[in-house]
């Protein structure tokens, strides 16, 4: 699937519910499924720090594509953390900078990707483009 | 007193709802809200007579002028202070803060002084400090807090000697709730000359400040925090020091005589309003403390005092539910941590529910380090709060248990 495609299929799966509390819970439940990070990730070299909440962010690229596993101490976090992984995991370093993150604002989710909500998503969706540029400079 | 339902209405956004549900507003350390009053007075400064202050020579300068300078002398009436020179507008108490230590450092601080501040402040009271201290060469020395949240005054008493130049602490902490023994810390220092600063940020809208008897060197406080309209604040100082104290911002209205060679500042209160002053929300403000004075401050002190014992006799009941701060004396702000759910989480389900906290470290990390926590939910009512709402705040986080069980 495209980053389109899986961004997509997030909207649709969010369609479902009007009520704000069962888009919150499916949520917590996409958080308590995250695939967890290795400890010894959970470290402050991956630390993104918010004031609300903490995420830690591991890349690993096998020289095609890129692959993340991340965590926070905060469950709704770490269900949008969850979401962010689906669209992001297993792509090129190219893919990942053009990527065009439209689903958080459908699914309206936009507050938690405000500049002033600090709970380190922002953060984290810049450190993911961040990481992918780091890989392409070193390809070239 | 007015009947809750009258005070309620004096606040249109109180009526409105949040996502779908009626708004519950429990984050009235981070903001209070506005009665019409407020919104009116401000409302009407720009329609009728909006001019720039201490200006011009035309009609509505001088209307302006004079709503402002009454508002100073509102101020000054209303924190019972001896002159009305020695009240200074600023943006807010954070404002206030910087304004003192940097202009009090420049005049009285060398290597080696000391100045102490609590473990209860909020970091707008421990920054401009360390700034300064930085500067100087100065010290900061901590007073210790106890695990019911409250100063430690022995300690405090150790701390005092003949290289302390200046206490700053607040008068409630905004994290905890607790309310300092002001009396005690000051009338201390006074024994040794030592000036003090009240930051009244979470004092001045829970009841009665009366400066002649609390008898502090400065005081400082937020026009938003009760009541009024945001980016005005006060900064009272004595006369003694305020006259000796250099400018801390440079501009228009401050000065006397200006010439390049050098410039000679204008008199009290003016040498500290450079530039053009947020004259409306002073206006508003005036307005806002009018606005207490008329549902009486005695009044909002016992509602309030009803409200925190209300609350926390409620939220006690919720197990796994654990209160930081639990001292005697408490404005009504409630401090709190839900066994094995990250306060973010509660806050963002709380706040789908309508309901309005703040959470996290509350700006004050020394205090969270000092109960080994990353944060808490934190509910801060005010006298327009109700009992039900704080029902609502109860069933909210057994709601949010169920959640995340």
């Amino acid at each position: 699937m495209t980053i389109k495609e899986v961004q997509d299929n997030i909207i649709e799966e969010f369609s479902l519910f009007d009520d704000w509390m069962d888009k919150y819970n499916l949520l917590i439940d996409l958080g308590k499924d995250l695939p967890v990070i290795d400890p010894k990730y959970k470290v402050k070299d991956f630390l993104i720090e918010g004031c609300q909440s903490k995420v830690w962010l591991h890349p690993v690229y096998d020289g095609k594509l890129i692959s993340f596993t991340a965590d926070s101490d905060a469950i709704i976090t770490r269900g949008i953390v969850a979401l962010l992984i689906k669209v992001m995991t297993n792509r090129s370093p190219d893919e990942i900078i053009a990527t065009d993150l439209y689903f958080i604002d459908k699914i309206g989710l936009r507050q938690n990707l405000s500049p002033t909500r600090s709970n380190g998503l922002l953060s984290m969706v810049r450190q993911m483009k961040l990481y992918a540029m780091a890989f392409n400079a070193k390809n070239k | 007193m007015k009947e809750i339902d009258e005070i309620r209405a004096d606040f249109p956004i109180l009526s409105r709802k949040v996502y779908g549900k009626p708004l519950v507003y429990f984050d009235n350390g981070a903001t209070t809200q506005k009665p019409n009053c407020v919104l009116d007075a401000v409302d009407e400064v720009y329609k009728s007579y909006n001019g720039n202050i201490h200006r011009g020579v035309h009609f509505l300068s001088d209307m302006s002028s004079e709503a402002y300078e009454n508002a100073r002398e509102k101020v000054r009436s209303f924190i019972n202070a001896d002159k009305r020179e020695e009240v200074v507008f600023t943006s807010g108490t954070t404002g206030s803060i910087n304004g003192i230590a940097f202009s009090f450092g420049e005049r009285y601080i060398k290597a080696g002084d000391e100045i102490i501040l609590s473990r209860l402040e909020h970091h707008a009271n421990i920054v401009p400090w360390q700034m300064m201290c930085e500067r100087r060469g100065a010290v900061l020395l901590v007073i210790p807090i106890n695990d019911n949240g409250e100063v430690m005054l022995d300690e405090y008493y150790k701390l005092l000697s003949s290289r302390t130049r200046l206490v700053s602490v607040t008068q409630a902490s905004n994290a905890l709730g607790t309310v300092l023994p002001l009396k005690e810390i000051i009338t201390a220092a006074h024994s040794i000359n030592v000036p003090v600063l009240i930051d009244g940020a979470q004092g001045i809208q829970h009841g009665i400040v009366d400066l002649k008897e609390m008898d502090c060197d400065f005081y400082v406080f937020s026009g938003h925090k009760i009541y009024g309209p945001a980016g005005i604040g006060v900064l009272y100082g004595k006369e003694k020091w305020l006259s000796e104290m250099p400018p801390f911002q440079g501009g228009g209205d401050m000065v006397d005589k200006v010439t390049f060679e050098k410039t000679t500042y204008n008199e009290l209160p003016f040498k500290f309003e450079a530039g053009t002053m947020n004259y409306p929300a002073a206006i508003g403000l005036a307005s806002a403390l009018d606005y207490v004075s008329s549902i009486g401050r005695e009044n909002i002190a016992t509602r309030e005092k009803e409200l925190l014992i209300y609350a926390t006799g409620r939220l006690s009941t919720i197990k796994g539910l654990i209160i930081y701060g639990n001292s005697e004396k408490k404005i009504s702000t409630i401090s709190f941590h839900i066994k094995d759910i990250h306060q973010y989480d509660t806050g963002m389900i709380l706040d789908k529910m309508g309901i309005a906290v703040r959470t996290g470290t509350h700006c004050a990390q020394p205090v969270m380090d000092r109960f080994g926590i990353d944060g808490t939910v934190r509910a801060s009512l005010c006298f327009y709060n109700t009992k039900e709402e704080i029902d609502t705040l109860a069933d909210g986080i057994e709601k949010v248990k169920s959640m995340f069980a």
